[in-house]
């Protein structure tokens, strides 16, 4: 009978939370991550924290990205790392972009995003970090 | 979590369990057998729907619709939403989600699944994605797929009803009938039915029905629907139900599993008496005949029978 699938692709929830609608940005980033070999499930704007754990826990994602860029990340990212303990899907590869200042990095660190990825990040840095991540997590 | 305590939680249909249970399903191999092993002799209550039709046609915000207006019902509903794989990359950009906003905090349980580039084995892991969910406890299982392909055509097929769903203004109408997928329709669905194009298409659809449609005793409805708007959603609901009963007074449900049971059986088989036949032989001598093939020394049915009287079959 045939054998599993040695290494199943990477699977990202790319979201966007809060009200912001500038999705040109992760859309760059889902292109990318889907061109890398991963499947990237790209939630669309406006999205509730509520909506984005449910879709992470949903689609059994290694990954949850979050797309911020109208600043409300430190409103609106512990609620969501709530939301996902709450359901089971706390041990997520956590990451963030978008326009997130130098001095709010700590909080988010805190908040346990591993990866945070301000403008100028190359798409290809992301993927290397979250191919590392992952590959340490599956092996662990 | 041991494995008799995921099972469990399964089969209560805990999100993260059966979200598990899916990616192990989806990955294959003994873990995946065994789970459906353990689990297979629970399902059987749940029922497939399968949607299908050519990008475009609103798939997705049909699913949605449908699934928001079975929830009104009460129904517990789960979605398989199937895209392709990039053949270059093995990645994918899974979108139908994306379509389907009202679900969220509804009960409803999505899962976008790629094709992960393994058409003949697409179908059973669907299948199997279909079984967990129906061991879960879901009663309606919609199947989401690309009709681009023959494979995904099919995973459409083996559901208990199948929807093809049409739009206007996508190129001839007899592109739609020429394109075969009609045939595997228990109900046609005219979308995005607000624009212009609509009526002719529903004509089109009814009069290739009226031509071909004489062996069932079952006759494709042509429904036009505003997915969108939820327009022509409850009837199409309602036409649903109408398959299911018509299936189940007939005892064509009864036929129909065993239809399911025997292509799961026949696709299996097919794949794994290659892969076992394949490596009994040695590579040097398949190589040779392939050489042989090419080089129009041999043609390919003696050399299938050479490989298979090795077999005695």
């Amino acid at each position: 009978m045939p054998e599993a699938q040695p290494q199943p692709p990477i699977r990202v929830l790319v979201a966007k939370p809060g009200l912001d609608g500038h999705d040109r940005g992760a859309k760059v980033v889902a292109r990318a991550l889907r061109d890398a070999g991963m499947e990237v499930i790209y939630t669309g704007i406006r999205q509730t924290p509520e909506m984005i754990a449910e879709a992470a826990v949903q689609e059994d994602v290694d990954v949850v990205g979050l797309s911020i860029l109208s600043g409300a990340h430190r409103e609106l990212f512990p609620r969501i790392v709530d939301e996902l303990n709450a359901r089971g899907k706390g041990d997520v590869l956590l990451v963030c972009g978008g326009t997130i200042p130098d001095e709010d990095y700590a909080q988010l660190q805190a908040l346990g995003f591993k990866g945070i990825f301000g403008p100028g990040t190359l798409t290809t840095e992301m993927i290397q970090f979250i191919r590392n991540e992952v590959a340490l997590r599956r092996t662990a | 979590m041991n494995d008799d305590a995921f099972i469990e939680q399964l089969l209560a249909g805990t999100p993260v369990a059966v979200a598990r249970a899916l990616s192990r399903v989806e990955r294959g191999g003994a873990p995946a057998r065994a789970l459906i092993q353990a689990v297979f002799g629970r399902s059987g209550r749940g029922y497939l729907v399968g949607v299908t039709g050519a990008p475009g046609t609103g798939k997705s915000t049909l699913v949605n619709a449908l699934a928001k207006h079975l929830r009104t019902q009460g129904r517990s509903v789960a979605i398989i939403a199937v895209d392709p794989t990039s053949p270059f990359s093995g990645g994918a950009i899974l979108g139908d989600r994306l379509r389907m906003q009202d679900l969220y905090g509804t009960g409803v349980f999505i899962r976008s699944m790629a094709t992960r580039g393994h058409l003949g084995g697409l179908a059973t892991a669907t299948a199997d994605a279909a079984l967990v969910l129906d061991a879960a406890g879901f009663e309606i299982i919609l199947i989401e797929t690309v009709g681009a392909g023959q494979g995904e055509v099919e995973i459409a097929r083996n559901a208990h009803t199948t929807l093809v769903v049409e739009a206007p203004g996508l190129g001839d109408d007899i592109q739609a009938i020429k394109a075969g997928i009609l045939e595997i329709a228990d109900l046609l669905v005219v979308n995005k039915a607000d624009r212009e194009g609509a009526s002719a298409t529903v004509a089109a659809l009814e009069m290739n029905l009226n031509l071909n449609r004489e062996t069932r005793g079952w006759r494709p409805p042509v429904l036009k629907t505003v997915a969108l708007r939820g327009e022509g959603v409850p009837e199409l609901a309602e036409q649903i139900e109408k398959h299911r009963a018509y299936m189940e007074t007939n005892g064509l449900r009864a036929a129909k599993e065993r239809e399911r049971a025997q292509i799961a059986l026949n696709d299996l088989l097919a794949r794994e008496l290659l892969h076992r036949a394949l490596a009994r032989l040695e590579k040097s001598r398949v190589d040779d005949l392939i050489g042989r093939i090419a080089g129009r020394d041999l043609d390919v049915y003696r050399a299938a029978e050479t490989v298979l009287g090795q077999f005695e079959v």
